[in-house]
């Protein structure tokens, strides 16, 4: 990780789906078409499975879920009214798990990657005394597991009293580490200082400098940031875990975790769990599949210093 | 293009462009400013990173007594040395977890990576139809959170339930048992390798895209075919991703919590030590004995470290 020139690091061909100009490098043999795509077929059932019986076990009820084959459809067809007790369950407890997962995820993927575009763009643009050691400390910060600090962070919110309450995921989901590094390294090659200094010379203050200039040409790294922290947020599990007993506070994991883990008692547990399961994946399936292209760039600009 | 930043009189020459303030002021406020953008991360990221470690390393090295049967006569606490430390790594089952996870990881690792890798190249060769719907379907299960996943695979590996299960016996007659002993450590890997290998062949293509054209020009001038420009050009060029890849699966690896934590519910296979994190969590939540468990964070944060360091000392002395 030493700090060589990322001069590649702007450069988005940004023309998806094509293969590249390689694609004339010859007229290629169907044989080989058939069988590369064959194996991304193959492939692409294995990742689909899992998504598929689901889809397929939440239409289901009890009876039919252990009485017929997995792969297709049972005898009734108890999509809706599965769905509709997912929603009911409880005054709508799995309807308060989804808007405090969008919460977290949400307010502490943007606030994350403000503080993280701000705190970049200082360490990119300015020197000074400590710069260093900030970097230093917040590349160390990358590589902690996330786990290892949250059992000492509940300890320290628990003293604070903050453990159990919206604050105690809310606060360490603000910090993005990985993202401080990739706006650092995004500032430092796109962010112009003549630019900076011109904006200064017309009278501009420093913060206004940031906000007007150094925000807009950051955009494309910080989409990035703000992707990648809201999937953290929203896929963690420990953190929540560690921090939250009272079930009106837990995100969308741990409730359908709840309800999951009930299910070896009380059989009409797998009904609410599938189709909670179902309207969970959907909406982040579609979100990954929207935005796949935003992630292109993503980790690797870091990585071609490594 | 650094050296500007910190000379000012340079502007002070226009000085009624300048809104009135005077160079000296100027001066402190291009000194202040960069303390007040990185002011209010660098707060939080020490009070949610540098904190919570240090919190951490003091209660290993702390231990606390309890006077009376629950400790209603008081409670003392004391420099422990490596007390913590000793009985962590006495006990067998935390120990032994961690060569669980090394064992996890020096085989799911590669698998993972080895088939990013494929997927990337096969996507990015001209022989790939439909790429995007392919690249986008494999990185689907990158947004499922890991509890999500877990549920899903769990419906698959019981019995009864799995139509998998059914369907091996219909076809061959054999009943594989996911959740068994020897197995279940396999099939929480396939569960991991479901939910990252489409995550880290994204990043892979991106750096695949990466390679100019003109390389591959120069390839086809000189006669390669798809496998000699595969193994010469594109696998050391993306040599960086690849490194990358690999160093955050070995953090992810000694991390696995969710999935063993779930799957105990259906395989009795699990214990509450399956993994180092699942033994952390039981000491601190289930014996309430934080000293010992923040050992354990610290043990394992140290075995990350030391893997990461070691992999990376590795890659770059073979690539000198």
């Amino acid at each position: 990780m030493t700090s060589a020139t990322v001069s590649t690091a702007p450069r988005r061909t940004d023309v998806p789906d094509v293969p590249a100009p390689r694609e004339g490098r010859s007229g290629r043999r169907p044989a080989s078409t058939i069988l590369v795509t064959g194996i991304l077929v193959v492939v692409a059932i294995y990742f689909l499975v899992p998504v598929y019986w689901v889809v397929v076990a939440a239409s289901k009820t009890t009876d039919d879920l252990f009485g017929t084959n997995g792969f297709w459809f049972g005898n009734t067809f108890a999509l809706f009214d599965n769905l509709g007790a997912v929603l009911t369950y409880g005054g709508g407890v799995f309807v308060r798990w989804f808007a405090n997962s969008v919460l977290y995820a949400g307010v502490g993927g943007l606030i994350a990657t403000y503080l993280a575009a701000a705190g970049g763009y200082a360490l990119a643009k300015y020197r000074f005394r400590g710069r260093n050691l900030i970097f230093g400390l917040v590349l160390g910060g990358v590589l902690v597991p996330g786990t290892a600090t949250a059992l000492p962070l509940f300890l320290l919110f628990s003293q604070l009293g903050l453990a159990n309450t919206y604050w105690s995921v809310l606060i360490p989901s603000l910090v993005s580490p990985f993202g401080f590094f990739l706006c650092r390294i995004y500032a430092d090659a796109t962010v112009d200082s003549s630019l900076v200094e011109a904006a200064r010379i017309d009278g501009a203050g420093e913060l206004r400098i940031f906000h007007t200039l150094g925000l807009r040409i950051m955009t494309p790294a910080l989409v990035t940031v703000f992707l990648f922290q809201i999937v953290g947020i929203w896929n963690n599990y420990f953190l929540p875990l560690v921090m939250l007993s009272d079930q009106d506070l837990y995100p969308i994991t741990l409730g359908l975790n709840n309800w999951n883990s009930q299910t070896d008692r009380l059989p009409e547990f797998y009904e609410l769990t599938t189709g909670g399961v179902l309207l969970s994946v959907i909406p982040l399936a579609v979100a990954m599949i929207v935005l796949q292209r935003f992630w292109r760039g993503g980790l690797t600009e870091g990585a071609v210093k490594a | 293009m650094t050296t500007q930043t910190t000379t000012t009189p340079t502007g002070a020459a226009p000085g009624t462009r300048v809104a009135g303030r005077p160079p000296k002021k100027r001066s402190t406020a291009v000194d202040r400013a960069p303390w007040i953008l990185v002011g209010p991360f660098l707060a939080l990221f020490l009070l949610t990173f540098v904190l919570p470690i240090i919190v951490a390393i003091g209660q290993s090295f702390t231990t606390v007594t309890r006077a009376g049967l629950f400790g209603e006569q008081g409670v003392t606490t004391g420099f422990a040395w490596f007390e913590n430390y000793r009985i962590a790594l006495e006990d067998g089952n935390f120990v032994a977890s961690i060569w669980r996870m090394l064992l996890f990881g020096v085989v799911q690792v590669p698998v993972m990576i080895v088939a990013a890798t494929v997927l990337a190249l096969l996507l990015e060769s001209a022989s790939a139809r439909w790429p995007g719907f392919f690249r986008a379907t494999f990185f689907m299960p990158y947004g499922i959170p890991g509890v999500i996943a877990t549920i899903l695979w769990s419906f698959l590996y019981v019995p009864g339930l799995s139509p998998i299960i059914d369907l091996t016996e219909t076809l061959f007659g054999f009943t594989p048992d996911f959740l068994g002993a020897g197995t279940v450590l396999w099939s929480i890997a396939n569960i991991v390798t479901w939910t990252y290998a489409g995550y880290n062949m994204l990043i892979i293509v991106a750096q695949l895209k990466a390679i100019p054209p003109e390389m591959y020009e120069a390839a086809r001038v000189d006669g390669a075919g798809p496998w000699r420009t595969a193994w010469s050009i594109q696998l050391p060029l993306i040599r960086p991703a690849l490194v990358l890849t690999t160093v955050f699966s070995i953090i992810g690896t000694l991390q696995l919590f969710a999935e063993p934590q779930l799957l105990m519910t259906v395989s009795p296979a699990i214990d509450s030590q399956f993994t180092p994190n699942l033994s952390a969590y039981t000491t601190a939540f289930a014996y309430n004995d934080y000293n010992v468990a923040a050992a354990q964070s610290v043990l394992i944060a140290l075995v990350a470290f030391a893997l990461s360091f070691l992999f990376l000392r590795l890659t770059n002395r073979s690539s000198r």
